[in-house]
């Protein structure tokens, strides 16, 4: 049950020949699979391609009747493995997730996949989260093609190039034995647009096909004498075929136009911001046609060095625009334009910055730097400078306007059960001073955020637990470890607990359970409730750290602060020697609300009765100190202005978005907070017994409250 | 209200557009009626989002590009539309919440010559707003005079409101407020027509939509902050010695009488009109002191009042089971008119709270006994009172009762102890220099909560006392100030103790 349900949208997936599909980027890639006859896909999920595996889950039926298999992937390294299945046979697969940080745990097995070639057109969909917003560091996933002899596809963002370059990175792919790299940025694959459709494919060779003629090829196994054999085959005979085919197929594109003594060159996906670019400085049009020729690579390794050369030749000076860095292309570029002895200058570093997202901005300013230098005669007005400009005569400074507007960092979702755990530590801390707290990825992160600020170091997804190796063996303060259920399925379980236990670590491993890959929007894992397949559970994380040997295991409901509280201070003052784990279960709140809500509802409509909770703060007796709010961080408990004329401060409040988890009351209770709390419970359809109730205790307190009134009301002033 | 943007000189631009909302607000939705609504006006359109972990209290900004099909040759080739705003190039910026408008103005997509922006003023706070210990909230007024000079038009209103008056969501109001808004080249009927294309609880969203029009027609005005309460205050006394109490606050210094009615209203509900006379007795006699403009009678006023009427057992009781706080507490968590509501209490009585309201002789052989602390320890801990079941209503009502015997209590005592010895510094302050009793006034706002709040706010307000006690006659009045945000800048009380230090 993931956040974002596609079951509608998925039956696009259906379109035939000449149809015309309206949809996000994401949904187009899905289709441009199935028209390319994929045998297998799966992957791993990460933003921005969560939704690619989603959708994926989501079209299982259409999946089945054309029999291609799919699998939710234990991590992208087991996706990466996956694709061992087209080393032998001729069978087209695809795997999709984030980069570079998916990239980066399926190495080992892409590094041998690349050395051992494919024949079927294998396709890897990496998820490039870079600029705004990101999530991760910003590297370029380039590298990794460049090393491991990948090729690297970075088609111009609009539909139909994308679902047509999808197509020709299979036949790519095969032509030349290489699996490739097809790079999606977030834009993209959240761009609506529209494509013409072509019919889906059933796979020509499927899995059964091939567990029925098996094929062993002794020499596309990574072992002496063949590695070196395959190193060759890399250089000698792959790279010059996918050349070959890209330049045949016209994969990179020419725009010519008529100032002809310069020129730009970029990455595929940068090409509507360069566009802009040139729309904004007056040297091109709506559709794109341009003053000063365009060469785009759609694929951005291997480069054509002769159709670099043939673009260049005549040229004095050309733009190189390449996103992040090490400049790997510029600098290739200076070597192919050496090799062949032109003197056509090459830009790039020089007059966009180093690093840093290519904001339609910034290309602006840098191609404007650039044609200063070349053509300064080009640069005849500046769309944006009129509008920009004006807004330096404004009565309040840029200053003033940025220390009025906070900033609004990410943090835990309303009635989350992490926050209960979170804030069990943070008056934990207030007791033993700060802790050092190796933390992890995902949901938990946010730990590290305000009002928390809790976690030291970050390392990786399920390396929460490895991470605080170091300080294993000192016998005093304890280091904790913190790791979501995600992260300990992805590789926790062994980087982490089983290391752990190997070597004796004395350290507190806190698991937190919320029965979901919630981050990336709420995927099954090994320890779903309801798995993909079946109604329940496959694996249970307590017996799994029994398994590699933990001793000392316990597992908590994370909504009980004080015990949570009284249990991990248990973990850390305990005289057990060896790891110390601590399994916090919570469901996730999102995913507990998107199944409990419609039935409350459906029973309330039926006449069931049932208690909704949700709590209050009395505004009188609030002080407006927010002690409360320093332990939650909750969305919903929020603040309002103070009532009271005589009070400066806002007073806590809780707003209509309550969902009654309880840690409020919890919290107030744990730390000694203040009486201001207050948990409605709103009674549905009442039985007889419940108006009986009510009725006999209104009549005793209406009485007194109304004497009270009577009192009070006698003197007013 | 601006031209359509389709009369624009340079027919080659597309419309573009950049929303900004947070989880939940439904920008999504808003973006996806904009595009039914383009295409089927015969343009070309093309959207596209960064979510910044907006389920996760982050904003999402999308982004939208609109062409009409008419400027392209045979209505066939799309244009290149772009997947990210450029600064300086946005005709429509649709904010759903108004430090997201603030922000947008900030990365400069709203711009004089072009931009029109269509923002709710309503606040939806960041962490770091509400995790102050004070007012961390920022600063409205400054975003909305930016946004104003910043717009060629600027539409904003508190939608938030809207939606919740209309039962609809605020995507729906803010759909309604960009077709009020005029800017788009489309008319209302096809404004509509996107919402039944989309099918969704259409009813409620043309109902939000119709709302958000309406309101979008009438330009923003900026708020005139109301001049200070001046002249007499007449009140709501009913007999003549209600009336002799609201003489007196009217003999106070203009500058006071204010917040001297709103502190005599507060301790006759907190305790009884010879509390009130003890509490204007000492305002008198400082008010006779102060000058022009009677900052210090002002803020004494205000900060008196609210020491006086401290928060004990017997207070808290007592707002717990009035009659009109059922009714609040009824209305804000959306009780139907006959819906049984149980209202549940979390209280953590520790036994100073508890011996506290006793009379202080009690107390005192209680605190000397342990038996007897034992057996009031019984009633400390954590504890659920739900006020609708009469075993805890009864405890509270008797609780409240106490307020006869408060004067005896022994923390009422304590208090007016601290009372008394805080009003006599400012009278030794207001000796030397007038602004520093105000400072010194001013601290009591340090004093508040419960439990560990209350001890660490009183910590912090003795620190500053003894700051004074010892500074010889020599303290600056700004030195306190500066103090005094210091103790409100962290809990653990680092940034004051370097403060003091320095």
């Amino acid at each position: 049950m993931a956040e974002r349900s596609f079951a509608k949208e998925v039956k696009k997936l259906r379109h035939g020949a000449g149809e015309v599909f309206h949809g996000e980027g994401i949904l187009a890639v899905t289709k441009g699979l199935l028209q390319s006859g994929v045998a297998y896909v799966g992957g791993y999920q990460g933003a921005p391609v969560s939704h690619l595996m989603d959708v994926l889950a989501d079209s299982q039926e259409i999946l089945s009747e054309l029999g291609v298999h799919f699998e939710a992937n234990g991590s992208e390294a087991t996706a990466a493995a996956m694709l061992s299945a087209s080393i032998s046979y001729p069978l087209r697969g695809a795997v999709t997730w984030k980069s570079t940080v998916g990239t980066n745990v399926a190495s080992d097995a892409l590094s041998n996949l690349a050395s051992a070639g494919v024949i079927g057109g294998t396709v890897i969909i990496i998820g490039e989260d870079y600029g705004e917003g990101a999530s991760i560091m910003q590297e370029r996933s380039h590298a990794f093609a460049m090393k491991s002899q990948m090729w690297l596809i970075n088609p111009r963002p609009n539909l139909p190039k994308m679902v047509d370059m999808l197509e020709k990175s299979f036949q790519l792919s095969e032509a030349s034995n290489t699996p490739l790299f097809f790079q999606m940025r977030i834009r993209a694959c959240h761009l609506h647009g529209q494509f013409e459709t072509k019919d889906n494919l059933k796979p020509a060779f499927t899995v059964r096909d091939a567990l029925e003629n098996p094929i062993r090829e002794a020499d596309k196994i990574i072992l002496p004498p063949f590695t070196f054999l395959q190193e060759k085959q890399k250089i000698e005979k792959r790279w010059p075929a996918a050349v070959d085919f890209i330049k045949e197929h016209n994969l990179n594109e020419l725009f010519d136009g008529p100032e002809k003594d310069i020129g730009i060159i970029f990455e595929g996906g940068l090409y509507n911001v360069v566009i802009r670019a040139l729309q904004m400085l007056g040297l091109a049009d709506s559709l794109g046609d341009t003053q000063i020729p365009l060469y785009v690579m759609n694929v951005t390794y291997p480069l054509i060095d002769d159709q670099l050369v043939v673009f260049a030749q005549d040229k004095k000076a050309i733009l190189m625009v390449e996103e992040g860095q090490p400049n790997y292309i510029e600098q290739s570029l200076n070597k192919i334009f050496n090799d062949a002895n032109l003197t056509c200058k090459i830009s790039g570093k020089d007059v966009l910055p180093v690093s840093g997202e290519y904001t339609g901005q910034v290309m602006k300013d840098g191609l404007k730097n650039f044609l200063a230098k070349y053509r300064p005669d080009l640069v005849k007005f500046d769309e944006l400078d009129a509008s920009v400009s004006a807004l330096a005569d404004l009565k309040i400074s840029a200053d003033a306007l940025d220390k009025a507007i906070p900033a609004r960092p990410p943090g835990l979702c309303t009635g989350c059960p992490e926050r209960p755990f979170f804030s069990a530590i943070k008056m934990l801390e207030k007791d033993y001073g700060e802790i050092h707290i190796s933390a992890d990825i995902g949901c938990n992160s946010f730990g590290t955020l305000p009002p928390f600020q809790i976690g030291n170091t970050i390392m990786g997804y399920g390396l929460g637990a490895a991470s605080s190796s170091a300080f294993s063996s000192v016998r005093g303060k304890r280091a904790i470890s913190i790791m979501g259920d995600g992260g300990f399925w992805h590789n926790g379980l062994t980087s982490g607990i089983g290391s752990a236990v190997y070597n004796n670590s004395d350290n507190v491993f806190i698991i937190v359970d919320n029965g979901y890959a919630a981050a990336t929007g709420g995927q099954y894992i090994p320890s779903s409730a309801k798995s993909l397949k079946e109604d329940e559970r496959k694996a249970r994380i307590q017996e799994a750290v029994q398994g590699v040997g933990v001793k000392w295991v316990r597992t908590i409901n994370s909504y009980d602060i004080a015990d949570v509280k009284a249990l991990v201070h248990e973990a850390m003052t305990s005289h057990f020697i060896g790891p110390k784990v601590i399994v916090i279960e919570g469901e996730c709140m999102l995913n507990r609300q998107r199944r409990e809500k419609p039935i409350k509802a459906q029973n309330i409509k039926s006449g069931k009765r049932e208690i909704k909770e949700r709590f209050y703060v009395e505004s009188e007796t609030c002080t407006g100190d927010h002690a409360c709010i320093r332990l939650s961080g909750c969305p919903s408990l929020t603040i309002k202005p103070n009532p009271d004329v005589l009070r400066e401060d806002p007073v806590a409040y809780v707003d209509n978005s309550c969902v009654g988890c309880g840690v409020c009351g919890e919290n107030s209770h744990a730390a000694v907070l203040c009486p201001s709390f207050s948990r409605a419970e709103l009674i549905f359809n009442p039985t007889g017994w419940d108006k009986f109730k009510h009725g006999l205790r209104q009549s005793v307190i209406g009485y007194l409250q109304k004497r009270a009134d009577r009192q009070r009301g006698r003197i007013s002033l | 209200m601006s031209t359509s943007l389709i009369t624009k000189n340079d027919i080659n631009r597309p419309i573009t557009i950049v929303i900004s909302a947070l989880g939940g607000q439904g920008g999504g939705v808003l973006t996806n009626w904009l595009v039914s609504l383009a295409e089927q006006q015969g343009y070309f359109a093309q959207s596209t989002s960064v979510p910044g972990v907006a389920q996760r209290t982050g904003a999402t900004i999308y982004y939208l590009e609109m062409f009409p099909k008419s400027a392209v040759k045979d209505n066939g080739t799309p244009p290149i539309m772009a997947l990210m705003p450029l600064s300086g190039d946005v005709d429509l910026v649709v904010a759903a919440e108004l430090m997201e408008a603030g922000r947008a103005v900030q990365r400069q997509f709203v711009t004089p010559n072009k931009t029109t922006l269509v923002a709710s003023t309503h606040r939806v706070f960041s962490i770091a707003e509400k995790m102050a210990m004070g007012d961390g909230t920022g600063d409205s007024e400054t975003v909305l005079r930016a946004a104003e000079e910043a717009a060629q038009n600027f539409i904003a209103f508190d939608m938030e409101s809207l939606a919740a008056e209309t039962g609809c969501v605020i995507s729906s109001i803010l759909f309604g407020a960009i077709a009020g808004a005029g800017v788009l080249p489309f008319g209302r009927e096809s404004f509509e027509e996107a919402i039944r294309a989309e099918g969704k609880m259409v009813d409620i969203n043309l109902k939000g939509f119709a709302a958000g029009f309406a309101a979008a027609e009438s330009p923003y005005q900026e708020e005139i902050a109301l001049p200070p309460v001046a002249g007499e205050i007449t009140g709501n006394p009913n007999g003549p010695e209600a009336q002799a109490r609201i003489d007196r606050i009217n003999r106070l210094p203009d500058a006071a009488r204010e917040f001297a009615y709103a502190g005599a209203q507060k301790l006759l509900d907190y305790q009884d009109l010879d509390y009130v006379d003890d509490y204007l007795d000492t305002l008198e006699e400082i008010a006779a002191q102060d000058q022009a403009p009677f900052d210090l009678s002002r803020e004494l006023a205000r900060y008196l009042a609210l020491w006086m009427a401290f928060d004990d057992t017997i207070k808290v009781a007592d707002i717990k089971t009035r009659s009109e706080r059922v009714r609040k507490y009824r209305a804000e968590v959306r009780a139907k008119d006959d819906q049984i509501v149980n209202m549940v209490e979390f209280m953590h009585p520790r036994l100073e709270e508890i011996v506290g309201s006793l009379p202080i002789g009690l107390a005192r052989r209680v605190e000397k006994s342990p038996l007897l602390t034992r057996l009031f320890e019984k009633f400390t801990g954590p504890r659920l009172m739900d006020t609708t079941k009469l075993s805890s209503f009864l405890m509270l009502y008797f609780m409240a009762s106490l307020r006869r015997i408060r004067r005896k209590t022994l923390r009422f005592h304590q208090e007016h102890a601290a009372i008394d010895g805080w009003l006599d510094r400012v009278r030794r302050a207001l000796s030397q220099d007038n602004a520093l009793a105000v400072e010194l006034v001013r601290c009591q706002r340090l004093i508040k909560g419960y439990g560990d709040t209350h001890e660490r706010g009183m910590r912090n307000f003795n620190a500053i006392m003894s700051v004074f006690d010892q500074s010889g006659g020599k303290l600056q009045a700004a030195r306190v100030s500066v103090l005094r945000d210091a103790a409100l800048a962290d809990e653990e009380g680092e940034t004051l103790k370097k403060e003091l230090a320095a």
